[in-house]
């Protein structure tokens, strides 16, 4: 195989091809796929996912894990809701529940950091606890009756566009991520520290400190999730989100960000979100079942966690290759 | 048990014209090889002379491309390493893969042990056919001992007496000794001869060239994949090895300059961590190559760690440059101008995923930095730079470093913590399990730094090492500094004397 094409595996790029195909296919073949409607709705429906995506391939990329998410957001809508009904003004509520997203975030890291605990257990641990603090605050009930400017806000679309109004922040949310995580010292170093954290200590990058950076970030970008999440479906409950870290993860891994941690572009990570999104959305339009549906995330997950790993072989064997071949190119090759 | 002439016995195991290709590059171009009874045969050459792929051979883990491998004279085909073992052939490593929380007999008959009816395992059997295993190597070692919390050495000598219990006529000995100290290489030795003694082939790799003449009857070398020569060791001299592993005559390996000393650079003060090491105050001035020896475990290594701010202090206080250090604040001691090169370079000195360029960049994402974003241009010809000054092998800078042989591996770590531009230097091991060639280039970096008037700190288990390149040698035993011995001074016997806690007394 020449090497200029074995050097193009990688699965980011994988997975932006398979998005593209998946595109191009169902706007000739599904019917209803192309209409506005329908795109704002794939778009909508996987923004919560794609916001929370951010923040966890920063997580996953240095080793982390934070499965609190989607508590976190719930657990945000569900102050939200309760404070409203109080007759809070929603320009107080909305930074009330970002502070809380921070520290929510806050604790998942200082158990992580200071304690030294494994971030699946703790955050396992958060997920039940935030969610059991969101119903307790608002029990079960639904708050819906939000000032309509932001309900129109975070449903609606940009003028005639297929386009949601809340895509623009996230755009530029996205910009910000891409450049922490790919141009900045920061980034730099969360790469070192999922890869080989001892090293990365023995380098002089303050691990912890990284560390905790990362959860709090999550937090807050879980609770603007919850937010968002309130205002799109016009809906606080204290199950609002629940599972969506479930769908975030699976995405982030299906981007070809390493579950070991080290590895992996934000790129391929959304590229992942909205792969699933898409899939989805397809799969609804198709009729396919809903358990069906779940059958088929489930098969691209193991897949996710799969390829890359078999991409990286390929290149890695391919790479070994090459360095050993330096200091004998001289000879001819047996081929 | 003599020595085999040539008209003797067939060799146990040998290789004959093997030749191994990875694609384009000849691993291996016509190599022949015979171990016989009852002799311990070396294996010298360089790093990337093609010796891991020889062993490889051996073991059952490559196939020969051409060429045979032969058994008591017969052609054999190993089809994998479970082959190899069943022919008896045995391979040592470095560094063994024990289960640390079975015991030693658990591990020497794991998934074999002596059953008792109803399939179950016959512990007494198991113990005692332990216990007869260290008898015939003389070694005291109980049976029933995890293997968490065992010396290298110790964890050694359980994978040799594994290897006996699958009838081992064959022991491929890779690096045994890297990680040893002396008296634990002696052990080793002492087992090897018992060995050699009861008629078993040992296949010796050491860079350590001292042991090859030491414990070694023949010696074949490679160089760049090639057969070079079998011949016996007496009557040989270290040149004459060199010379066949380079192919050329080498440079001085300890080229130690005269430096006058400078100011004092660290300044370490009553440091102490409770437990591990205690009191230990020294200083390296500018200009100077001070040595720390001791014996692995003597707490050498922690107090590294600990200046360098990896592991905190309970009490002392360490300065560099007339400027205090914050205790467990590695950014800190790099921004005082200090650096650390790790012992470990797989675990600590390197991320192996990532690429040449970005190592050396890990210590600069501080420095190479315009507006907060990493200045990759800055970043590559700081790398580069550096990789080219230690003449590190490589094919592109932006392969990762998993790709490099040890010595470059050693090199890269050298340039990622020497482009920080360093006024105080430690390294930790800094030779350790790479060739000869690179050893003496590393001795001639360090002698060249101190001549710029670096202060460099060595810690070393290489004796030869410590005298040759240190102006000064520091001694620890059992984590306190016992020892303070000028050049002049500084003999195997003195530093040992002190390494061993005799001289304290």
């Amino acid at each position: 195989m020449p090497e200029s094409l074995t050097r193009a595996v990688r699965w980011d790029t994988v997975v932006g091809a398979l998005l593209i195909v998946l595109l191009l296919l169902s706007f000739s073949t599904v019917d209803g796929f192309g209409n506005a409607l329908n795109l704002s709705f794939l778009i909508g429906n996987t923004l919560p996912i794609a916001l929370i995506a951010l923040p966890m391939t920063l997580l996953v990329v240095s080793g982390e894990i934070d499965l609190s998410v989607a508590s976190t957001a719930g657990l945000s809508g569900s102050v939200m809701g309760a404070l409203w009904n109080q007759g809070m003004t929603i320009e107080t509520i909305i930074p009330i529940c970002l502070l809380l997203g921070v520290v929510c975030g806050l604790v998942n890291g200082l158990l992580v950091t200071r304690l030294g605990l494994p971030s699946l257990a703790v955050t396992i641990g958060t997920l039940a606890a935030y969610r059991g603090i969101a119903q307790i605050i608002l029990g079960s009930d639904a708050v819906t009756d939000f000032p309509t400017q932001y309900l129109d806000f975070a449903a609606g679309r940009i003028g005639d566009t297929f386009i949601p109004q809340a895509f623009l922040p996230f755009v530029v949310l996205l910009a910000i991520a891409v450049v922490a995580l790919h141009a900045t010292p920061f980034g730099r170093s969360l790469f070192a520290i999922g890869a080989n954290e001892e090293a990365a200590r023995f380098a002089g990058i303050r691990v912890k400190r990284h560390k905790l950076i990362l959860f709090t970030v999550t937090g807050l970008m879980a609770s603007l999730t919850g937010i968002f999440w309130a205002l799109h479906y016009a809906s606080a409950r204290y199950d609002n989100a629940t599972g969506l870290e479930l769908s975030v993860v699976a995405a982030v891994l299906l981007g070809g960000i390493d579950f070991d941690g080290g590895k992996g572009t934000l790129g391929g990570a959304i590229a992942g979100v909205f792969l699933l999104g898409a899939l989805q959305n397809v799969m609804s339009l198709q009729d396919v079942s809903a358990q069906s549906q779940i059958v088929v995330t489930g098969v691209l997950l193991v897949l996710s966690v799969l390829g890359p790993r078999v991409a990286r072989q390929i290149s890695v064997a391919r790479a070994g290759r090459r360095a050993a071949s330096t200091p004998t190119s001289s000879l001819s090759s047996p081929s | 048990m003599t020595y085999p002439s040539d008209a003797g016995p067939t060799p146990v195991l040998s290789l004959k014209d093997v030749s191994k290709s990875f694609g384009a590059v000849r691993a291996l171009r016509d190599v022949s090889l015979e171990l016989f009874r009852g002799e311990v045969h070396a294996l010298a050459g360089e790093n990337g002379a093609g010796k891991s792929t020889l062993i490889k051979t051996l073991a059952g883990v490559h196939r020969p491309d051409a060429g045979q491998v032969l058994l008591d004279g017969e052609p054999v085909l190993f089809h994998g390493p479970g082959d190899a073992r069943d022919a008896g052939i045995a391979v040592i490593y470095q560094e063994p893969t024990l289960f640390p929380d079975l015991s030693i007999a658990e591990n020497i008959f794991m998934g074999r042990q002596p059953r008792r009816a109803l399939g179950r395992i016959d512990h007494k059997a198991t113990h005692s056919a332990t216990l007869a295993l260290m008898q015939r190597l003389g070694v005291e070692l109980d049976p029933d001992r995890p293997a968490r919390g065992l010396s290298i050495a110790d964890q050694q000598i359980v994978e040799i007496a594994k290897a006996l219990s699958f009838e081992a006529r064959v022991l491929i000995m890779d690096e045994p000794t890297a990680a040893l100290t002396g008296s634990e290489v002696a052990r080793l030795f002492g087992v090897v001869r018992t060995l050699r003694e009861q008629g078993a082939a040992v296949l010796f790799i050491s860079h350590r060239l001292e042991e090859i003449f030491q414990i070694c009857q023949r010696v074949t070398t490679l160089r760049d994949g090639a057969w070079i020569a079998s011949e016996p060791i007496d009557g040989m001299t270290e040149d004459d090895l060199v010379r066949r592993m380079v192919g050329r005559d080498l440079d001085e390996l300890y080229p130690k300059q005269d430096v006058r000393p400078g100011e004092v650079a660290l300044s370490v003060r009553r440091l102490t961590r409770e437990g591990v090491f205690t009191d230990v105050s020294f200083e390296v001035r500018h200009g100077e190559i001070v040595g720390l020896a001791g014996l692995v475990g003597a707490g050498r290594t922690e107090v590294a760690r600990a200046v360098f701010g990896i592991d905190r202090w309970d009490a002392g206080e360490v300065e560099v440059q007339g400027r205090k250090l914050t205790n467990g604040a590695p950014s800190t001691a790099m921004a005082s101008g200090l650096a650390l090169v790790p012992e470990d370079r797989r675990a600590q000195g390197l991320v192996m995923d990532m690429s040449i360029e970005r190592n050396i960049g890990l210590t600069g994402l501080r420095t190479t930095v315009k507006a907060g974003l990493v200045d990759r241009g800055a970043e590559r010809s700081r790398s580069l730079d550096w990789a080219v000054k230690l003449q590190v092998k490589y094919a592109r800078i932006a392969d990762t470093v998993n790709t490099l042989s040890g010595g470059n591996q050693q090199k890269v770590v050298l340039a990622k913590w020497l482009a920080t531009g360093p006024r105080v230097l430690i390294v930790d091991e800094p030779t350790r399990g790479i060739d000869v060639g690179t050893k003496a280039e590393v001795h001639r970096l360090l002698s060249e730094l101190a001549a710029d008037g670096v202060a460099v700190l060595m810690i070393s288990s290489d004796l030869p090492e410590i005298l040759g390149m240190a102006d000064r040698v520091l001694v620890m035993h059992e984590g306190r500094l016992t020892a303070e011995i000028p050049r002049s001074e500084a003999t195997e016997e003195s530093v040992m004397a002190a390494a061993t806690g005799r001289a304290a007394a």
